[in-house]
């Protein structure tokens, strides 16, 4: 095995430049009749001020709950023992109240939810719920705040802004809705914008727009973005590193480019080899991944990927794999790992075998219907 | 078109499935009325997949659902093996509905939660009197085998122990328990993970190729239905702006709209880079479509002649058809849609 020359790092590798926003082995969990549910189970990245990262995973792997964390917006008496630090421009987050919070919360950092109306007060005018954080944060007179709400809303991209400042959310399309929760996040000029599944209700042509929105303003305020998806197609063009979630855990964190060009995980090659694309004949068999993520509430002392994992061997059951690095910047949490003489090897003992170390056979992990 | 017209409709003897100037109106009261399919027209030969892709609103499940006369079509042809469908009522056109089966978005919440997988799945044999000599049993067992699941372990659960991707194969067993001709898959993959997806649409293309189906295959995306499908259809507001063999349709979009929607299509390459300049604005409203070409009020190319004339349905290759005036490619497109590009640009 190759993996001598790849030791595990610590957790939180601390960023020497300027990090805006840095997760440091970040535990939240619930107390549930079923049991302890490890949503977000230890994870640690950083932001750097203006930069972008994607957090990519199928549902239920914890990308909401992680967000929420961050922004501070899950209830106290939900999540036990949260272990671990939220450090917004080195202040940690974790021990503030909702008092204290409210004064980040738009200055600082704002978020975007899948469901605009999450954020939006649907019997409240378009306008008001603009300038509200306008007048409260930077102390704006009515008519500065209405101007610099037409100025958002333009930047934004919706036609005709002064008519929309009184009108509805329900008067709105689902896009111009989303442009408009933007918007409102944007007001106060904030440092970091969260923004989960952000164009996941919307149709292809609309999310591009959304996307490409986005990007712009985050460049042109210098702003940071943590963009939440499931899909990988969203972050591959817009974001500089991406990290990888499953069950509660980043398995994989790289620049994107280093994470299409040398990725490591096995769950990470899986998710790419699954995704049907456009440049693909008609009727290509698809590489599914089998089965289902495992129960947040029952976690296996092993690799949490192990059943699904063409590598899985017996080493992987004994222990979750801690991460590794075997390039700045890149880590991975297997033992395994894909394009390495050990992610080989594994390999072939499996496809000799027929079957991995957990007992999946590997005619169901390649081009499995069943 | 998006237009009308059928000049891609074909003439050959295998036609399963042909929809013929679809129309389906759904009146608002004073006069007004939402015009979700309007002069919708394409066949299905045996055995083949037709992918039905548009933006959301554009009309695929109402075009789906008119195919199952739930509820009627306001106006067109519906003929399933040459017989007119629109007009039969009562027994006659319940007697065609084992030919016919449709399914769906949520495979959750099309099943009962509180039945048992094994009675879910016969309910088509009890319901059509075909549970004789205790052949029923053994039809949903292979069925459920046939989709993945284990009749020994599955069959006597109840339907909300499952996962959305167990419950879809669920609902694909309950649909070709009666060995349908047409199989109308309605955004069958859309709300599952990517991996689950995955399952899904192999799952489809083994059961299409057991059981000799024919299908239609609705979604919003287009990798997933280019995945699927022998040809595609784009639908814009009601119309079919494009039809065609799925890989000259990808390869050369002659409608300007079909060129955006894959334009648009995020791609998990960051390589790609994101070049092209997505389509502006928002989907105009059903209920008082745009005059002429309904495509005309996000389209870089219109001209004039968009909003004063309706395109129609014409050949542009090999079975590649399009409805537009100054299609993209086309080696017929009028130079000034062209020079028009140019300054709009
Ligand atoms: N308030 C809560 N109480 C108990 N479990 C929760 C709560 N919120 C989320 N979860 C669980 O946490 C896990 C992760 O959920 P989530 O963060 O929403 O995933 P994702 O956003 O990746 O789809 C899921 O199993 C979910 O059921
Ligand atoms: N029962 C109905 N009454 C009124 N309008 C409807 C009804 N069903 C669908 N519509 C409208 O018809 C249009 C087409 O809808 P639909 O066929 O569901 O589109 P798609 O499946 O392409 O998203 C939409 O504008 C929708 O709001
Ligand atoms: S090879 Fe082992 S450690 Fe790596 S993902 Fe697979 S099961 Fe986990
Ligand atoms: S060029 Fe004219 S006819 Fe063709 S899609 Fe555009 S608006 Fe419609
Ligand atoms: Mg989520
Ligand atoms: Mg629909």
């Amino acid at each position: 095995m190759s993996i001598a020359a790849e030791l595990p790092v610590p957790p939180a590798t601390p960023d020497p430049v300027d990090p805006l926003l840095e997760v440091r082995d970040l535990h939240t969990w619930f107390d549930t009749p079923r049991g302890m549910v490890r949503a977000v189970d230890g994870v640690s990245f950083t932001l750097r001020r203006g930069a972008s990262i994607g957090i990519v995973g199928e549902s239920g792997s914890g990308k909401t709950v992680l967000s929420r964390s961050i922004m501070n917006l899950l209830p106290k008496k939900a999540a036990v023992p949260a272990s671990g630090e939220v450090l917004f421009e080195g202040r940690d987050l974790r021990p503030m109240s909702s008092k204290q919070m409210r004064s980040y919360w738009g200055p600082q950092m704002a978020m975007v939810f899948q469901d605009p109306m999450t954020s939006l007060n649907g019997v409240v005018k378009i306008g008001r719920q603009i300038t509200e954080g306008l007048r409260q944060h930077l102390d704006l007179s009515r008519q500065d705040a209405d101007a610099e709400a037409v100025r958002l809303l333009t930047s934004v991209g919706i036609p005709a802004p002064e008519r929309r400042l009184g009108e509805y959310p329900h008067q709105l399309s689902g896009g111009m809705r989303q442009r408009v929760t933007i918007a409102i996040a944007l007001a106060c000029g904030p440092k970091l914008l969260m923004a989960d599944e952000p164009t996941t209700a919307l149709d292809v042509t609309v999310q591009a727009q959304i996307l490409d929105l986005l990007a712009r303003q985050q460049a042109e305020r210098s702003m940071g973005m943590v963009l939440v998806t499931h899909d990988l197609g969203v972050v591959a063009n817009r974001t500089d590193d991406i990290a990888v979630m499953y069950a509660g855990q980043i398995v994989e964190k790289a620049s994107t480019r280093t994470l299409f060009r040398r990725m490591r995980h096995p769950y990470t090659e899986a998710l790419m080899r699954c995704i049907p694309r456009v440049e693909n004949p008609s009727h290509t068999r698809l590489d599914a991944i089998p089965g289902r993520p495992p129960d947040l509430a029952a976690l296996p002392v092993g690799c949490r990927f192990a059943p699904r994992c063409r590598y899985a061997q017996p080493e992987c059951l004994a222990e979750n794999p801690p991460l590794f690095s075997d390039e700045p910047g890149h880590e991975y949490r297997c033992f395994f790992p894909v394009g390495t003489s050990a992610g080989a090897e594994a390999l072939e003992r499996n496809e000799r075998a027929g079957s991995t170390a957990a007992g999946t056979t590997m005619d169901l992990l390649t081009k499995a219907s069943a | 078109m998006a237009g009308s017209g059928t000049a891609h409709l074909r003439d050959r003897d295998d036609i399963v499935l042909t929809v013929e100037d679809l129309v389906v109106e759904f009146p608002l009261g004073r006069g007004r009325k939402v015009h979700a399919v309007s002069g919708v027209s394409f066949d299905l030969a045996e055995g083949e997949t037709l992918g039905l892709v548009g933006e959301s609103g554009c009309g695929k499940s109402t075009t789906g659902k008119a195919i199952m006369q739930v509820p009627r079509p306001t106006r067109g042809s519906v003929r399933l093996r040459g017989r007119e469908l629109t007009g039969l009522h009562g027994d006659d056109l319940r007697k065609t509905r084992p030919q016919m089966q449709m399914i769906f978005q949520d495979p959750i919440s099309s099943l009962n939660p509180r039945r048992r997988v094994r009675d879910i799945v016969g309910e088509g044999l009890s319901i059509w009197n075909r549970d004789r000599d205790g052949a029923s049993r053994s039809r949903v067992d292979e069925l459920l085998s046939a989709v993945g699941l284990d009749p020994e372990t599955a069959g006597g659960r109840r339907a909300h122990e499952f996962s959305g991707g167990q419950c879809q194969r669920i609902c694909i067993a309950r649909s070709l328990v009666l060995d349908p001709d047409v199989l109308i898959c309605d955004e069958p993959v859309s709300a599952l993970d990517v991996s689950v997806q995955a399952q899904i649409l192999n799952l489809l293309e083994d059961m299409k190729a057991r059981y000799g189906l024919t299908m239609l295959f609705i979604a919003h995306d287009l990798a997933v239905v280019k995945n699927i499908s022998d040809r595609v259809a784009v639908m814009y507001l009601g119309k079919v702006c494009e039809v065609g063999p799925a890989e000259s349709l990808y390869a050369r979009p002659t409608h300007p709209y079909t060129n955006a929607l894959l334009a648009a299509v995020p791609r998990p390459d960051p390589e790609a880079g994101s070049t092209s300049v997505p389509l502006e604005g928002d989907v105009p409203s059903p209920v008082d479509p745009p005059s002429g070409c309904r495509f005309r009020t996000r389209c870089p190319r219109a001209q004039e002649r968009c909003a004063l004339e309706e395109p129609l349905v014409r050949p542009v290759g090999e079975d590649h058809f399009v409805a537009c005036h100054f299609p993209v490619h086309a080696a017929d497109a009028p130079a000034d849609a062209v020079a028009g590009v140019a300054t709009m640009s």
